[in-house]
């Protein structure tokens, strides 16, 4: 690890005043995923601004929707009676993510921002252009079974790995951030941007830069996520799908259908969303929408199976969340999120 | 008294694991210790051309970086140790002496140690250590190494051959009416034990001499004591081997001894004690691994479903300084009764890191091929597999003509097959379905052998009525403080609680590396031997003491009896060992024994065997498998702790889940650098993937292995599972699925 210097912020501009002027310095809330890339030198911080105690820990109601703090735990936030019922996407995808010990300590704030999976990006040994930009990337040519088949380029194949910012994308969440220019606002789906030649930048948050909070909307329609992933618990998605259906009586009034694991950010499928628009579900409508969120895929040589599967996974998902077929397990938990559900009977 | 052996007897080192009082490899409290960071070549294939340690001198607390170009030497490898072949073809361990000379041979291989103060600075400094390479091409396939081998024996043992024909298989397969050949592959896997890889060393001047204590995260404190002496050209008594507990091995920590090494050199620069403890990253280069195998089966059979030949071979890979060769033919050579059987295995020398015994070495891939073709046989001709199996049921071992020590197998079918309700399934593939799932039924044959081997034990009683047996066994985490605690409670007629057993230490008799699941049929009977000979030496004491009940009696008419000794005519006349010992002012009294196996081994041919069966829903369309039950029997002879025994195979037979549906290393196919290397990417099943793993066994003593009638049981319960899930997923899709793991990947149909 490399050496470094570490305070605890008193305020959130305290904090943006102290990491603003240092081109190095970072914030750490939970560490859950941060800490591991320092002990590999990924990341080689020179200081760490502690942003764990500051107060933004509360979920209250905010015009009709709800307002997550930044510092609000996975754990509390998914367990929330408010995030249960009214959005169990949200609940579905962080219960479906990581593990209790992990959850209890990762926040909000930091979870949509921890870096990819990318077993490349990991490796300082190896090239990748997401950690020193200019070396290449070895995951092209490389195993690149758990990688990008959206949005990728030359530059950078890989994935974002966060569950919940799958679910946020169908929310149209609002981040509130506080940075050294003053405050501003993104809408979720412009947090995250594609790799492009630039893939060291993740988002589109400045330097210095914090998130205070993450704004739900009113949101009175259904909405459910699923996962598939190598395992039953602790593993992160191969493909995912968040899917948030506003239904005016039996038709679907919007449709907002999120992917994860297949782009560098979570990928909206907005020609496939259009043909669910003003329909009733059906089967045949939602394979033909399946269809279509596909057709831009471009597999490399070991993920094409994410087509097929992720066809499938989004069938499913609109199956479930539309009612025309029963979730698997109650809304709101791991078990209607978790595809294949637990071992045993 | 009543035996204890046998008994659920809690673990008796449950409380100080619990606790975090039993010490680790890693906690030693060792004053003036200091840290090793290693450096590890970022390439696969080469030579490093320059080292530049400059800058990690400079760091704070920095002592020492040492490299190929200042390391002290070692002696070459050796050839042999305690008698298993550890160089050459087919030879178990890596031979590499470590930071020797500046040839790469994989990436990962440690090539310079960073000594510091704290571990903090040590792992700083190795990020400063700046390497340049002369790079060539790794080779990193079976198919692409161009130096591949036709290795004679399995660790130089005689008795395990790797090339055999017996009979004639090629015109049997010729001429058999039913025939089937079919390629199976399975990928690396790591055993990834929770406890990584740790030494300390600590040198110190004993009477003039130099003399080592190393504790270090070995299963084989013998072995380690040899390796590290013969390679320091040490006496082998100034070699101390240190590790009362393991936190895991799993085939791990046993064969490969560049970290150890590593930190005893550094040690000697810096001339104080030193640890490293290797990161999770460095245990997927360092540790060991199961090499990937393709296997081609071919099975002859008549059309009633007798085989007629059978001929298992075997393609698998090992580095450039190891001989390791997976022995997949381990369940082909004595499992079935057939005629012509003939198996190969052919060694891919690679640039990838070196292989060594994982769970069930052979067993777990080879016997996962053979099941699998046995039941595509079966298919084929329209036969329940267990039928398949019934009618080519051996009643001797194939390949020897010897017949069996004890074999039930027959037994474990038939409950197997009421435990998961064999009958109750269609036995149609792609017949039954619940919601988004197929359900299917498969099942497996497993086995295992059951090695014996020499060693020796101490048992001591002492004045105050407690007593101590000692050998230089291990525990990995399999009870072994527990078992062979009962068994000298009951060899010393004494209650367990005052009973201690203490193992892990080279200082104590000699006991074998704790492997092959041996360890029960080879160190119980040398802790009895132990402890009939303090009691042999008691008696003595006792039948020639004027004041004792006992004076003028033959040992043979004295007897142990709850504690006492008493005679066995009369045994209200007696007195206890204590009283015995305080009469002739002895503090305690000590006795060695030792035991070995003797010509049952020729007369008989000895195996544990079981049957598994599984249920399985796979949601095709996500290609996602879960075990809904598994049921499985084992013959394994007497168990002599129903407790820990269940927990060893339940934690086995998850393992070889894990095999079948999720682990699996990847290297990089350019730069053969480990991909995976992390325990978030090499997945390990999670309790999420575990069903209730019902087990049951026969609980029949083994007339013929030792007097305890006591098989081991440490691989069985991986060994079987693969198969029995893979031939469940075909009956649940229909589908023939030849590649491990079984990941949604290659579920999904195209």
């Amino acid at each position: 690890m490399h050496p470094f210097n570490y305070q605890r912020a008193t305020s959130p501009a305290q904090a943006v005043a102290a990491v603003a002027p240092a081109p190095s310095a970072a914030f750490v809330a939970g560490g859950t995923s941060q800490l591991d890339l320092m002990k590999e030198e990924v990341l080689r911080p020179s200081l760490l601004v502690d942003v764990a105690a500051l107060p933004l820990k509360t979920i209250g109601a905010l015009a009709g929707g709800l307002q997550l703090g930044a510092g609000v735990s996975n754990t509390a936030a998914a367990m929330h009676p408010e995030v249960l019922t009214r959005y169990p996407v949200v609940s579905e995808a962080l219960l479906a993510g990581a593990s209790t010990q992990i959850r209890n300590m990762a926040s909000l704030g930091g979870n949509p921002l921890q870096r990819t999976r990318c077993p490349y990006f990991r490796d300082p040994a190896q090239a990748c252009n997401k950690r020193e930009p200019g070396t290449g990337c070895a995951a092209l040519k490389g195993i690149n079974k758990v990688h990008a088949i959206f949005g990728a380029s030359a530059a950078c194949v890989a994935t974002h790995p966060s569950d919940l910012a799958v679910a946020l994308a169908v929310l149209d969440a609002q981040v509130q951030v506080v940075g050294p220019a003053g405050s501003r606002t993104i809408a979720f789906p412009d947090l995250h941007r594609l790799p492009g030649d630039t893939p060291q930048q993740d988002t589109t948050l400045a330097h210095g830069e914090l998130i205070t909070s993450i704004d739900l909307p009113a949101f009175t329609g259904r909405s459910h996520y699923l996962k598939v992933r190598e395992r039953a618990s602790y593993a992160f998605a191969l493909v995912s799908c968040a899917v948030a259906l506003d239904m005016d009586g039996k038709k679907i009034k919007r449709a907002r259908v999120a992917l994860g694991g297949v782009a560098h950010k979570p990928w909206r499928v907005p020609a496939a969303e259009a043909m669910l628009a003003g329909k009733k579900p059906s089967e045949k409508l939602f394979r033909a929408a399946a269809e279509v969120a596909f057709a831009d895929a471009k597999p490399l040589e070991h993920n094409a199976y994410k087509i097929p599967m992720g066809r499938n996974l989004l069938l499913r998902a609109l199956l479930e969340t539309s009612g025309l077929q029963p979730l698997q397990g109650p809304a709101g938990t791991a078990f209607a999120a978790s595809v294949g559900g637990m071992g045993g009977e | 008294m009543v035996e204890v052996t046998g008994k659920p007897l809690d673990r008796v080192d449950g409380r100080l694991k619990v606790t975090g009082a039993a010490r680790y490899s890693a906690e030693w409290d060792v004053p003036g210790l200091t840290y090793g960071a290693i450096v590890s070549s970022a390439v696969a294939h080469g030579t490093v051309r320059t080292i530049d340690s400059a800058e990690a001198l400079q760091a704070p607390g920095v002592l020492a970086v040492l490299t190929h170009e200042n390391a002290p030497r070692l002696q070459p490898f050796p050839e042999k140790v305690n008698g298993s072949l550890f160089r050459g073809e087919g030879g178990i361990t890596e031979t590499r002496q470590p930071l020797q000379d500046a040839t790469v041979e994989y990436a990962g291989q440690p090539l310079a140690v960073v000594v510091a103060d704290t571990l903090e600075r040590a792992r700083h400094a190795a990020n400063l250590v700046r390497i340049t390479y002369e790079q060539r091409p790794p080779e990193l396939t079976i198919d692409s190494s161009s130096r591949r081998t036709l290795p004679e024996t399995f660790t130089g043992n005689k008795e395990e051959k790797l090339q055999v024909t017996v009979g004639d298989p090629k015109a049997a397969l010729a001429a058999a009416p039913v025939k089937l050949t079919q390629v199976y592959e399975s990928g690396i896997t790591h055993h990834n034990p929770i406890e990584q890889l740790a030494s300390i060393a600590r040198w110190e001047t004993r009477n003039g001499t130099d003399f080592l204590t190393l504790y270090d995260t070995t299963r084989g404190v013998e072995n380690m004591q040899e390796v590290v002496s013969h390679s320091l050209s040490l006496p082998k008594e100034n070699v101390h081997v240190v590790c009362p507990f393991i936190g895991g091995a799993f085939g791990s920590k046993g064969w490969l001894f560049a970290p150890p090494l590593i930190t005893v050199m550094a040690a000697r620069v810096v001339k104080r004690p030193v640890k490293i403890e290797w990161r999770r990253q460095d245990m997927f280069a360092v540790a060991g691994q199961r090499a990937a195998t393709r296997q081609t089966l071919a099975l002859g059979a008549t059309r009633d479903g007798k085989l007629t030949a059978l001929q298992h071979d075997t393609q698998t890979h090992a580095s450039q300084s190891s001989g390791y060769t997976e022995p997949c033919a381990r369940v082909s050579r004595m499992m079935y009764a057939v005629p012509n059987l003939g198996f190969a295995h052919q060694l891919s020398h690679l640039h990838l890191p070196s292989p060594c015994p994982m769970r069930g070495p052979g067993e777990t891939v080879g016997g996962w091929a053979l099941e699998c073709a046995i039941d595509e046989l079966a298919a084929e001709l329209n036969l329940d597999p267990v039928e398949l199996r019934l009618r080519n049921y051996a009643e001797q071992n194939p390949e020897t003509g010897k017949p069996w020590s004890s074999k039930h197998l027959r037994e474990c079918y038939a409950r197997g097959q009421e435990m998961i309700g064999w009958d109750k399934r269609n036995p149609k593939p792609r017949s039954m379905r619940e919601g988004n799932n197929l359900i299917g039924y498969g099942m497996a044959t497993t086995m295992y052998p059951a090695a014996r081997r020499p060693a020796k034990a101490k048992a001591t009683l002492f004045a105050d009525g407690r007593a101590l047996v000692q050998s230089a066994t291990h525990e990995l985490g399999n009870g072994a403080y527990t078992i062979f605690r009962q068994i000298s409670a009951d060899g010393l007629g004494l209650p367990v609680e005052r009973v201690r057993f203490e193992l892990g230490d080279s200082a104590l008799p000699a006991a074998p590396t704790s492997g092959g699941s041996a360890t029960t049929a080879t160190i119980g009977p040398a802790a009895l031997a132990a402890c009939r000979n303090v009691l042999g030496a008691l008696k003595r004491l006792a039948i020639r003491d004027a004041q004792s009940p006992l004076y003028g009696a033959t040992e043979d008419t004295v007897e142990p009896r709850d504690g006492r000794l008493v005679r066995t005519t009369a045994p209200t006349q007696g007195e206890d060992y204590a009283t015995i010992l305080r009469r002739a002012k002895l503090p305690s009294l000590e006795a060695e024994g030792e035991a070995k196996p003797g010509d049952e081994r020729e007369k008989y041919s000895f195996y544990s065997f079981g049957a598994v069966f599984v249920k399985v829903r796979v949601d095709e369309l996500t290609g996602t498998i879960r075990v809904a039950q598994l049921c499985a029997v084992y013959d394994v002879g007497r168990l002599m702790n129903p407790k820990t025994a269940h927990s060893q195979i339940i934690g086995g037979v998850a393992m070889g889940l894990g095999a079948a549906l999720m682990e699996e290393t990847h290297y990089d196919p350019h730069n053969g650098r480990a991909v995976v290397r992390n325990l978030a990417d090499y997945h390990v099943p999670s309790m999420a993937d575990t069903p209730n793993i019902q087990v049951e066994w026969l609980n029949i003593p083994d007339p013929h292995i030792s007097e305890l009638g006591a098989r081991g049981i440490g691989e069985i319960g991986c060994v079987g599972t693969p198969a029995a899930i893979t031939n469940a997923v075909y009956h649940a899709t229909g589908r023939r699925f030849r590649s491990l793991p079984l990941t949604p990947d290659k579920i999904l149909p195209s």
